[in-house]
């Protein structure tokens, strides 16, 4: 499975080429548990469509039979009778029309949304190490395009393949009922276009997919070029940015043009081969009216079947472009539903209610994507964090401390050893337990589009946060400004909200982590935006907090070690020392370096 | 001290690389068109934009529609051909004549052959036209975007733009692809058919002809329905994709805050809301085709009993009536492709529409007409002087954030500006950076008008290192190159060392040559901001900004970055935002602001003689050292 995600990674797609040999027929099959609740619909629109085209079929037949009948005898009535067969037909043939239309409308808008639905669902529960790896812009396209392609896929093509298919059949039935010479005529050229499509077939589908795979890339430039909008005018880039825009633009713009190319030669071939093949049943016809062999409203009437057959024959052209790119946009939307959700359920265990902290035995990780010459991130982290103790986390940029941090509530799982929480080991937790039990406060503050309230709030346990323990939460963290936001802690914030300095989103984020008293907390350098006074008023408050909470606070400074009961030194993946701040100090030339900036360089290097 | 100046722009380290950083506090009004994603644009302004679009190709255009004109006429041969057959080239045939069978023959072979040819060589110019189209339009939006001011992107949402550029665009691609040529299809089939059946047999035809204009108010009717329609559906499609990006960008938090739950009820709500709608668009459709194939199938049936009728009396050739009723059919054929093509086109024009109105947006920050360089330098240092002058600035939105202001920092000299959060340093850096223009006064550099430079000599004059450290995919010497996408290897390098990230980024598994997006490629908050730094050193800018930019570092990493800015800052002018104090250690001279007024002016270590505000922050701050 990981071998299947890694090979169709975005990383990937300057070779479109699909992983082993695929079959559009099986990739649109898949789509079957999706469509299963409407089958009967589904169904019922096939049969009006199949009934409907009958229609357009017998209203030659009428023709036929007045032209011969009673326009030749002069039979007045019978004029009038055929016209009000007609007439019928027309009525049922609009009627079925509608009906086909009518019976799928509503099933199939919820196909599209149940689908999306699916894959957002999906996305959200798959590991942050999938997220890593692909770019938002290449799923969004995956929810947005190719849903969009596939709900067309199934209103129109699937349904025409299996209508027109069978209006294919039952017309050279009718044909060859009528004049069974010139229906073999018409039946020649099949052998040639059937070859020839699939063909097409095959070098049509790598080009959509890769047309695809390209507006997947160029919405992540997009997306890229929006979120970073502020360097890109802090440094005036616009127009290199605008030329990286242009060429993946342009990218597209070839692929497409190339698509076009290929159907244009299908299309021409599809249009000439059974326009030549009538061409001859019209001339052999008129030689076999000539000779008497045949009346001349058979030959209308064959010549009228013959010419009602060309749409659905030439529709063979581009149903088959269109099933082409729906089966790639099915293999674009399963190959986001096939990523491994992270075992969800685990095993249902709870901590045993011995009060033991938190404790690292022997922890390694390495990204799963690491190369495989590297060493482990981590490599053998042994910790004890005890009950009711905070514990700062300190070591040089980079040496994986905010790793250590996201292993906790196990936004990424530990590759080696173990990590239990009063001695139960979170693999066996359900994460949704788990994720109780910890509360954090990230580096890069994110809020939610929703109120102040509902931000706050949502770092409490399911039963929610009251009013006052949300008030509380946001004391905390120094939150005053929230009073005299336009609507107090109903004020909407986050992207579509009022934007909030990054200090003021900090300690948003921080009265987040608070608000549900947890037992454990993880806290990654909280306090680094708030100015020198604020970060004094918030440090004395989570004091308080922190008495009884097992917390873990990643810390880059002194006044931040200050909250923490014990330091662990993290160096080179492992933890190297744990003491006091004072112990540290006299003891840690690497410590001494990181606090002050003092001493040997070269060790924390 | 107003409140919302106590609110305003304040740094942190926050790095959420979403618009919103760093900003004031602006109570949305209730129905801001931001809000509910309708910005206005003039009336009719999709079809302006659409002609727009279209005039560079009219050539193709034409090109494209003499080939399908040409196409339909050998398409439409083919009954033609038939009643000839029947009344002709039988009766020759009986008499023992064959030319008529083999003109016959001739014709109906070179129909079918130009039919296919001509096809194909419509469908690549088609497609030539509309890819240039889409293109264009692509670049359009993305350069707008990136003309358009922060205060804009901080309102629009990324996740509006992202669906703009995307969803929308595909819109118009659909239109273009398929519409085009059903368009100009149904005319052309509709025009040769009417002439053919008025050729014919006048009388029959006329009758045809008269049974289109009930069809004609029922398309009518059609459209201004539908319109209402499309327009619902893409601001919901945009709704679902807003929501989408927030999710997948923020995905850790999501996940550590169990918001899946909750997160998909909501994505539920938005996602249903679309599917109604897209629901009603469908059975619109639904019901324009019932009707329409209604009325045709009726006047057929009419038509061809009086028809009939005439040939038994003997009023018209029984070969003219087979070929009206194969014709008749066609003529109402196209009637579905018409529905089809109004159903791309309103859905692209309620595309369309939405683009325009963001195409519709000014600048609030615009670049010159008539740009001015800035002076030379000679060979003396590269800093150049600022000067405030009678500065005044509101967000417009309201609420003043820097009352009337002067201030002059003359060349080569560091400042470092400190306050409390809400004290409207951030204001005052990005006035400087430009990302701002004063609602009053000005600001000049080296007695130059901000607002009259080029965006490229802006540039060289200001550069601005936020705490926001986003990276875009690419290799990290890619990012440095940021700054100066000239510098060659060597540059981007002693940039990296002059900062100290020269270390690190040799570490990573491709040194400068890793993907930040890929294997490996994993940098951390600190790092990050390095980069950031190492970028702005190697633009080499006459002013430098330093807004937080150190936020993240560690001890270590700020004393780095301080040592080499000693070097770097050396007769550049430079101001320097930061709560600790740390960086004021490096400066010439400390402002402290206070509620958007500079209260203390002076060189640091006067300040702290002064025992004023300085002097208290200044003590604090030594006191949560070790």
């Amino acid at each position: 499975m990981v071998a299947r995600i890694v090979e169709s990674m975005p990383e990937a797609t300057s070779d479109p080429a699909p992983p082993g040999p695929r079959s559009a027929v099986r990739s649109l099959l898949r789509l079957w548990p999706y469509v299963r609740p409407i089958r009967g619909r589904l169904a019922g629109s096939a049969v009006a469509a199949v009934l409907a085209s009958s229609m357009a079929l017998l209203i030659p037949l009428v023709l036929k039979w007045m032209v011969d009948g009673p326009v030749a005898d002069h039979d007045p009535s019978g004029v009038w009778l055929g016209g009000g067969v007609l007439l019928l037909l027309g009525l049922l043939e609009a009627g079925l029309f509608g009906l086909r239309r009518w019976l799928v409308a509503r099933p199939l808008a919820s196909v599209e949304a149940s689908m999306r639905s699916a894959l957002y669902g999906h996305l959200q529960r798959l590991p942050v190490a999938f997220h890593d790896r692909w770019a938002s812009g290449q799923l969004l396209s995956r929810a947005t395009m190719d849903l969009q392609i596939l709900r067309m896929f199934l209103a129109f093509p699937l349904v025409f393949l299996v209508v027109n298919g069978a209006a294919i059949v039952l017309g050279f039935a009718i044909l060859f009922s009528q004049a069974w010479t010139l229906g073999l005529v018409l039946l020649l050229p099949i052998v040639p276009l059937v070859i020839l499509c699939s063909v097409f077939e095959a070098r049509y589908s790598l080009a959509a997919r890769s047309a695809q795979d390209q507006a997947g890339d160029l919405a992540t430039v997009v997306e890229e070029s929006v979120l970073g909008v502020r360097i890109i005018k802090a440094f005036g880039r616009h127009r290199s940015q605008t030329e990286a825009f242009r060429a993946k633009a342009h990218g597209l713009r070839s692929t497409e043009l190339h698509k076009a190319t290929l159907l244009a030669d299908i299309w021409a071939l599809i249009m000439t081969l059974p326009e030549v093949a009538i061409g001859a049943a019209l001339i052999l016809g008129i030689m076999q009216v000539s000779d008497g062999e045949l009346s001349a409203g058979t030959l209308v009437a064959f010549l009228t079947t013959a010419l009602a057959l060309r749409w659905p024959v030439e529709s063979l052209g581009f149903l088959l472009a269109i099933s082409n790119e729906s089966a790639t946009a099915a293999d674009r939307f399963f190959e986001a539903i096939d990523a491994a959700e992270a075992d969800a359920a685990g095993l249902g265990a709870e901590p045993a209610g011995a009060l033991d902290g938190v404790r690292f035995e022997d922890v390694r990780f390495r990204y799963p994507d690491a190369p495989e010459n590297t060493p482990d991130l981590l490599h053998g982290i042994d910790l004890h964090i005890r009950p009711g103790e905070t514990m700062a986390l300190v070591g040089a940029t980079g040496c994986g401390k905010t790793t250590l941090t996201a292993l906790i509530p196990r936004l990424h799982d530990a590759t080696g050893g173990r990590i239990t929480l009063d001695g139960a080991d979170i693999a066996l937790l359900s994460r949704e337990r788990l994720r109780e039990l910890v509360a954090v406060a990230f580096e890069e503050p994110t809020l939610f589009s929703a109120t102040v309230r509902e931000n706050v709030a949502m770092g409490a346990g399911p039963g929610g946060a009251d009013e006052a323990a949300v008030l509380r939460a946001l004391e905390t963290a120094q939150c005053d400004f929230v009073a005299r936001l336009p609507h107090g802690l109903d004020t909407q914030v986050g992207e579509q909200g009022l934007s909030l300095s990054g200090g003021q989103r900090q300690r948003l984020a921080l009265a987040r982590a608070v608000v549900g008293s947890p037992a454990f907390l993880v806290l990654d350098d909280p306090l680094s935006a708030l100015d020198v006074h604020t970060e004094a008023l918030v440090e004395a408050a989570l004091r308080e907090v922190l008495a009884e909470t097992t917390a873990l606070v990643v810390a880059h400074r002194p006044s931040t070690v200050m909250l923490a009961d014990r330091v662990a030194l993290m160096s080179e993946g492992r933890i190297t020392a744990v003491g006091t701040h004072h112990e540290l100090l006299t003891d840690s030339a690497e410590y001494r370096h990181l606090m002050s900036g003092d001493g040997e360089r070269s060790v924390a290097r | 001290m107003t409140s919302v100046a106590e609110q305003t722009g304040q740094a942190g380290s926050g790095e959420e690389p979403a618009g919103a950083v760093d900003d004031p506090i602006r109570p949305p009004a209730p129905d801001d068109p931001f809000t509910k994603d309708v910005l206005p644009s003039p009336k009719g302004a999709q079809l302006t934009l659409l002609k727009s679009l279209l005039t560079p190709h009219t050539r193709r255009v034409w090109v494209a529609t003499v080939l399908l004109l040409v196409q339909q006429a050998a398409v439409q041969a083919g009954p033609l051909l038939v009643a000839y057959a029947i009344d002709r080239a039988i009766p020759a045939l009986r008499d023992g004549r064959h030319g008529p069978l083999i003109l016959l023959a001739c014709v109906y072979l070179g129909c079918a052959l130009a039919s296919g040819l001509l096809q194909r060589a419509f469908i690549r110019v088609a497609a030539r036209v509309s890819q240039d189209v889409l293109i264009d339009l692509r670049g359009r939006i993305f350069r707008h975007a990136q003309a358009l001011s922060l205060d804009f992107h901080e309102r629009y949402t990324s996740g509006r733009l992202i669906a703009r550029a995307t969803s929308d665009v595909e819109s118009l691609r659909e239109l273009l692809t398929e519409g085009m040529e059903e368009l100009l299809g149904v005319v052309l089939s509709s025009v040769y058919i009417s002439v053919i059946l008025l050729w014919l047999d006048w009388k029959l035809g006329l009758a045809a002809l008269f049974s289109c204009a009930p069809l004609y108010l029922m398309i009518r009717s059609f459209q201004k329905r539908s319109m209402v329609v499309y327009r619902k559906r893409s601001t919901a499609i945009a709704a679902v994709i807003v929501k989408f990006t927030e999710t997948m960008n923020g995905i850790r938090p999501v996940q550590a805050f169990r918001r899946e739950k909750p997160n998909e009820a909501d994505f539920a709500e938005l996602n249903g809301t679309h599917e109604r709608i897209n629901g009603d668009a469908i059975l619109e459709m639904a019901r324009y085709v019932v009707g329409s194939r209604l009325m045709a199938n009726a006047a057929i049936s009419g038509i061809v009993v009086w028809g009939a009728y005439r040939v038994a009396g003997g009023g018209l050739a029984l070969g003219v009536l087979a070929a009206f009723v194969l014709y008749l059919r066609r003529l109402y054929d196209p009637i579905d492709r018409l529905g089809m093509f109004l159903n791309s086109y309103q859905s692209a024009a309620a595309s369309l529409e939405k683009i325009a109105g963001l195409l519709a947006q000014r600048p609030s920050v615009p670049e010159p007409e008539e740009p001015r360089e800035l002076p030379g330098r000679g060979g003396e240092l590269p800093g150049r002087e600022v000067l405030f002058d009678g500065v005044r600035f509101a967000y417009r939105t309201g609420g003043e954030i820097l009352p009337v202001f002067d201030l002059r920092i003359p060349a080569g000299q560091t400042v470092a500006v400190v306050g409390a959060t809400g004290a409207g340093k951030s204001t005052l850096a990005k006035l400087l950076a430009r990302f701002y223009d004063p609602t009053d006064g000005r600001i000049t550099l080296d007695g130059v008008p901000l607002r009259e430079l080029a965006l490229p000599e802006l540039r060289r004059g200001v550069v601005m290192v936020t705490q926001e450290a986003f990276l875009f995919s690419g290799t990290v010497a890619e990012n440095i190159a940021i700054g100066r996408p000239d510098a060659g290897r060597e540059e981007v390098e002693r940039a990296a060392k002059a900062i100290g990230a020269h270390d690190f980024i040799s570490a990573l598994p491709d040194g400068y040559d890793t993907d930040v997006r890929k294997r490996g490629g994993r940098i951390s908050a600190g790092q990050r901001q390095l980069v950031a730094f190492a970028r702005a050193l190697l633009a080499d800018p006459a002013v430098l900004i330093l807004d937080e930019a150190t936020s993240s570092l560690d001890v270590p990493g700020e004393r780095a970055v301080q040592h080499a800015m000693d070097t770097v800052l050396r007769g550049r002018t430079a101001v320097i935002i930061a709560h600790r104090l740390s960086t004021v250690e490096i400066a010439d001279r400390v402002l402290v602001m206070e509620g958007g007024r500079i209260v203390e002016d002076g060189a640091p270590a006067e300040l702290i003689a002064d025992h004023g505000r300085f002097a208290d922050l200044h003590e604090a701050w030594r006191d949560s050292l070790v």
